[in-house]
């Protein structure tokens, strides 16, 4: 948590890439989450491949598709990240739907997380109204963030009691879309990122979903704290980009 | 206890609404006002309206006596075959473009597998003349060409759905992203008792109808309002949940679901989810499900495709796991033998869905006095190439 909170401490406007453990190849995981640490991305969002991920368009739906294909299991994950903490030190967090998380137990599941140093997690699926009655002592015992999600739908109430029940950062959805739209931003957006950031919450916002270009990066961070990419990055992954982490990150933010 | 639904959405330990936040305003919305909706004097008026001139309800309640000779027990089948389109799952459908009409919305989204939801869904937005499309694995729609043809003449699209393993569940996934990308002018038709809370309650209480005419019509036939038993095939449960209905909380009805074990509950090509699956969350609601260890869910099998779905709707996960109901699977093999039977003794050819409730009298034994009621939940029509193959007719 302190990781996270100090990260967003920081006086600039934060990137996050996702991507999918096990994606483009089984072994992928470390290296990955590395490159984009020396590229200077400042947290990392590790997606945990589901068989039907409810909220994805069809880059993060095949990425894991492919992971599973390739025998990304949450065990081998967290296998992977055994130690990742002596070699990487920006936030880490996991992206996952509930029922994996489920069937490995709620309660290891956040012992592991907290076990290799993952800082927070953002399950979609999981509503803000049974995280509080069921989960929240479990992550808050493992020192664990757990972020939500709004979108331009949620009602202003709604995303107060979100805020307050928040720690670390809100997940600001761009558009009602699911993830690896590349429409750009309408003004009505743009509108929606300044209307947000005119509650003055307690948590600061990260934008996501849409977010694909240094355009798109730009318009998303004007009125919010960052913004996270990730089905671009994949298709970059999928196109041979897997050498190129650092040219990526720096066609988004130019330093 | 009740085995109907609580306040916060659950059925025991299931139910309960997983949605991302995306689908909060839409499902919470429906959450708000469907059963100030449904209680609406119009809307009943217009409900019960259409299914009697439009549905053909109320459908019999017939004394299968042949059939009933053969197995030494008394049989009835509610005659959900006889509804306009061919299956039950038009009661649903009317129910809820009623609902979407009430919410404002103009534009109706559905998943299905076989066809039949798409098709009573494309029937009721054509009723309405609401545009509608339909979700339907890439796979379906190879394998249920007439459907197909059915809903393109209704005037729906029909879109495939290409990702995963391009069936039944994956239709679903593509209806509940169409309804994210769609939050504003969108109803989502669900097609049977399962998905977030309130579509499993919202479903059972517009198929209630079945249970209501049957304590009716067993009052006449019979001079008692309660079999001893109600039998019904289960895929997500939807026929199942509205031939138990006014009996859940009954206990000297017997509850019997019946699933499809496909080759075989050990076979590996089974859809026999109280017996193979672990609870779990899909489509948003918590509930018994076929997945891995790791927690992806898996492919059902059955030679059903209305039974081909990798979970069941909340309320039968807890009549399963509180005892009330008892839950029989019963193999492809079985059930084609039984719906070739019931073609002969009764001259009623059911769909392969219902083949399976009628499957159970081989093995499971009634007294010569008990009533039991079979919910006849389709007719065959569109099985018949899947008759033509198996029996070489
Ligand atoms: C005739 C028939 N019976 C049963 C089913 C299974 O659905 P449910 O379990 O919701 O009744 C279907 C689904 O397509 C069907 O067409």
């Amino acid at each position: 948590m302190n990781r996270i909170k100090n990260t967003l401490a920081q006086d600039k406007k934060l990137l996050s890439i996702y991507f999918t453990a096990g994606y483009p190849e089984p072994g992928n995981t470390v290296s990955i989450i590395k490159d984009l640490e020396k590229s200077g991305v400042d947290f990392i969002e590790i997606g945990l491949p589901f068989s039907d991920p409810l909220a994805d368009g069809p880059t993060i739906q095949e990425s894991s598709g492919v992971a599973l294909k390739n025998g990304m299991t949450t065990k081998k994950l967290f296998q992977q990240l055994e130690g990742i903490r002596e070699e990487v030190e920006i936030p880490l967090i996991i992206m996952g739907y509930f029922n994996p998380i489920l069937q490995f137990g709620v309660e290891e599941f956040c012992k592991r997380c907290a076990a290799v140093g993952i800082d927070g997690l953002i399950i979609p699926d999981l509503p803000v109204e049974e995280y509080n009655e069921k989960y929240r002592d479990i992550f808050e015992k493992h020192g664990l963030s757990n972020i939500f999600l709004i979108t331009p739908q949620t009602s202003e109430e709604r995303i107060r009691f979100i805020d307050s029940v928040s720690e670390g950062f809100i997940y600001m959805v761009s558009t009602a879309s699911v993830t690896g739209s590349t429409k750009g931003f309408s003004q009505e957006t743009r509108d929606y990122f300044k209307r947000i950031s005119a509650m003055n919450l307690r948590n600061p916002q990260i934008v996501g979903f849409g977010i694909s270009d240094e355009e798109t990066y730009g318009q998303a961070t004007k009125f919010a704290k960052g913004a996270i990419i990730g089905s671009a990055f994949i298709k970059h992954l999928n196109s041979g980009g897997k050498h190129d982490i650092p040219g990526f990150v720096k066609a988004i933010r130019p330093v | 206890m009740s085995y109907q639904v609580d306040k916060k959405g659950y059925y025991g330990d299931f139910g309960g609404a997983y949605i991302p936040e995306m689908l909060y305003p839409n499902v919470e919305e429906l959450r708000r006002q469907y059963l100030d909706i449904m209680k609406e004097e119009s809307f009943q008026k217009e409900f019960k309206e259409l299914l009697r001139d439009y549905v053909g309800r109320p459908t019999p309640l017939y004394y299968a006596e042949r059939f009933s000779k053969k197995y030494g027990t008394k049989v009835y089948l509610k005659r959900e075959d006889l509804c306009h389109t061919g299956a039950h799952k038009i009661n649903n459908t009317v129910g809820q473009i009623l609902m979407a009409k009430r919410l404002g919305k103009n534009r109706i989204i559905a998943e299905t597998g076989a066809g039949q939801h798409g098709v009573a869904t494309a029937t009721v937005c054509a009723l309405m003349g609401i545009e509608c499309i339909v979700y339907m694995g890439e796979i379906d729609i190879e394998r249920q060409a007439p459907n197909v043809a059915r809903m393109k003449m209704l005037g729906a699209k029909v879109v495939p759905a290409k990702s995963g393993s391009r069936t039944l569940k994956d239709a679903t996934n593509e209806a509940i992203r169409d309804w994210i990308n769609n939050p504003l002018d969108t109803h989502y038709i669900i097609g049977s008792v399962v998905g977030p809370h309130p579509y499993p309650d919202m479903v059972a209480r517009l198929q209630a109808v079945i249970s209501e005419e049957i304590k009716v019509q067993l009052k006449e036939k019979e001079n008692r309002e309660n079999p001893d038993y109600v039998v019904a095939c289960v895929g997500g449960g939807s026929n199942a949940a509205g031939a138990y209905y006014h009996y859940l909380d009954t206990p000297e009805v017997g509850i019997i679901a019946v699933e499809a074990a496909g080759k075989g509950i050990e076979s590996g090509e089974s859809a026999a989810t109280s017996a193979l699956g672990k609870e779990g969350i899909i489509h948003g609601s918590k509930t018994l499900l076929m997945q891995s260890e790791d927690g992806q869910i898996t492919e059902p099998y059955s030679i059903s495709a209305g039974l081909d779905y990798p979970g069941v709707g909340p309320m039968h996960a807890n009549l399963f796991r509180s005892g009330r109901g008892e839950f029989i699977s019963i193999t492809d093999e079985a059930a084609m033998k039984a719906g070739l039977e019931l073609a002969k003794l009764e001259g009623i050819i059911p769909a392969i869905e219902s083949s399976h409730a009628l499957a159970i009298f081989e093995d499971r034994k009634f007294k010569e006095e008990d009533i039991v009621v079979v919910n006849l939940s389709g007719r065959g029509d569109k099985d018949l190439s899947t008759y033509i193959d198996y029996f070489k007719l």
